[in-house]
């Protein structure tokens, strides 16, 4: 038994999907952060100037890219993962020996494919607004790959756990949408009033949206080599919360 | 060597339900073996746990001696199941879903081709490969399923009715390729509802009640202890009265249908003989039930 050939023929399948339906997939983010860059960043953000030391459209870039990536990578696995079980060919992998770590690592490989992606599609439509030039090119690469990450693992445990379709759309419109919209994207946390920034520093978006905009121009609100740990910290969390999912056959075994 | 063994496999759902209750079971490398019980007997919680796809409360299976939940890629490796339902993914196409199924059994891309190429050929599916599996009928989907489940040479293949549902030519199509599979050296296990299918292809029988084995052992001992034949005859001329047959039992179904039961002691001549002495003239007759039939219900009632 190669694991290897398991683990790229999941990954495979996971890539060829997302990318098959690419009109569902990859189209609707370039289009929907067009219209964030042309209405944020150059008709409204030129009335409110510069936020440390950037224009507001460049400031926004980070922060729309990460959205992407965060709720491309979350849907992915999510929806995938979901049908998988809701068509009942989560058995084609339980009765064969696809060791649990290769289930998990292929759906997740699918999930950074298509955040990383979509990522690259948003900052390509970024690009056609404004010029970027970045200062900390791993910083962005390793903020970029841990968030898509950290976020496909969220998407298998909410579908594991999820008995219908409903259940794959609570998450993404009722904690990761208000996470990301007041995860500093438009915003630096010193707008907020003082009790506001110390609630803000409970959402773990705004860590990764900070440190990403640190890897693009060098400026965040917070410190990014903790931001980087705790990112890396929940990753482990999550994975070992995973593992033990498909271990025990939570939400996919009778 | 078996080809698989069960020793006390119990089963308990959440519910409280008791599904099996302590269950022994052998079954010998190379047979054909039937694996019987009515609805919620405990047939489809047993392949669940057997193919990992149900999690036992308690009790041991070894698949040519590789226990399950010890050695468990290599007790995996030995089994291909088809289930009773169809589970693949309906958008992908007939040849990649077998071909995925050899990745997951880590087959190597060349080889998986072409045990993807010889398995869709022998259930004549070749020239729907590139078909949509939606697409294809019921038939065809049950047979994608057993291309599937073959397609890494399993060496025990679990068949989970697979032939409900399907007509007559198909069911009778997929007999001659499941005995196929058999002769080329696959054990097979089959559940099935249709006992005809089972009398006919299996070698050893196991039949589930309550969660219980109440039968094991060969077809045709088992059959020999059929002591009754049932028989329906159609007359040439109507009765008013079931009539009276030495040794034999008798009911009127129609005016013109008798119903027989005769102990397995007493000849056809014997039977047609005491009927011609009544002046009862015979058109037909069939076998009233399925001779695993009779015996299935005597056993479970």
């Amino acid at each position: 038994m190669n694991s290897l050939i398991a683990l790229q023929t999941i990954a495979y399948k996971e890539i060829r999907r997302f990318v098959r339906i690419w009109p569902q997939t990859l189209l609707p983010p370039a289009i929907t952060t067009a219209l964030y860059f042309l209405i944020f960043g150059k008709l409204i953000g030129s009335r409110i100037g510069m936020i440390h030391g950037i224009s507001y459209m460049n400031y926004i870039v980070p922060g729309i890219i990460l959205m992407s990536i965060i709720s491309h990578s979350y849907a992915n696995v999510v929806s995938s993962f979901y049908s998988t079980k809701f068509q009942h060919n989560i058995e084609e992998l339980l009765v064969s020996p696809v060791p649990n770590w290769v289930i998990l690592l292929g759906y997740i490989l699918g999930g950074i494919a298509r955040g990383l992606l979509v990522g690259t599609v948003v900052t390509a439509i970024s690009l056609l607004f404004t010029p970027i030039v970045i200062q900390h090119l791993t910083i962005a690469l390793l903020t970029a790959f841990l968030t898509a990450t950290l976020f496909s693992l969220a998407g298998f445990i909410n579908a594991v756990f999820a008995d219908s379709f409903d259940d794959i759309s609570l998450i993404p419109n009722f904690v990761l949408a208000p996470l990301s919209y007041l995860g500093g994207v438009f915003y630096t946390v010193e707008m907020l009033p003082p009790v506001w920034q110390r609630i803000s520093l409970a959402n773990p978006i705004l860590y990764m949206v900070n440190a990403f905009r640190y890897g693009l121009y060098g400026v965040s609100d917070i410190e990014i080599s903790f931001a980087l740990i705790m990112t890396t910290g929940v990753i482990l969390f999550l994975t070992g919360l995973s593992l033990f999912l498909l271990h025990k056959g939570i939400g996919i075994k009778n | 060597m078996n080809a698989l063994s069960l020793r006390q496999l119990k089963k308990t759902y959440s519910n409280g339900f008791s599904a099996l209750k302590g269950i022994d079971l052998d079954v010998k490398q190379g047979d054909f073996f039937a694996l019987l019980g009515a609805n919620g007997a405990g047939k489809s919680t047993t392949i669940g746990i057997i193919s990992s796809l149900v999690n036992s409360t308690s009790g041991t299976v070894s698949v040519f001696g590789h226990d399950l939940h010890t050695q468990t890629r290599q007790a995996k490796s030995c089994i291909g199941l088809v289930p009773q339902e169809v589970n693949f993914n309906q958008f992908e196409t007939v040849k990649n879903i077998v071909l995925s199924q050899a990745g997951y059994y880590g087959m190597p891309s060349k080889a998986a081709k072409i045990s993807t190429e010889r398995c869709l050929k022998q259930m004549q599916l070749w020239d729907k490969r590139d078909t949509v599996s939606r697409r294809l009928s019921g038939g065809m989907k049950r047979r994608v399923m057993i291309a599937r489940a073959l397609v890494h040479s399993p060496k025990l293949l679990i068949l989970d009715e697979p032939t409900a549902g399907v007509d007559i030519e198909i069911r009778r199509s997929m007999w001659s390729m499941m005995k196929e599979v058999n002769q080329q050296g696959t054990t097979i296990i089959l559940t099935t509802h249709y006992l005809e299918e089972a009398e006919n292809l299996c070698r050893n029988i196991a039949i589930i009640h309550q969660g219980l084995i109440v039968e094991h052992s060969d077809m045709a001992t088992l059959l020999s202890r059929i002591n009754v034949n049932h028989f329906l005859l159609d007359l040439a001329q109507p009765l008013e009265t079931a009539p009276q047959l030495e040794g034999c039992f008798c009911e009127l179904v129609e005016s013109k249908v008798l119903s027989v039961s005769v102990p397995k002691n007493k000849s056809m001549n014997q039977l047609f003989a005491l009927l011609s002495a009544q002046q009862i003239e015979v058109i037909s007759l069939k076998n009233k039930s399925n001779r695993l039939e009779q015996l299935f219900m005597d056993i479970v009632q």
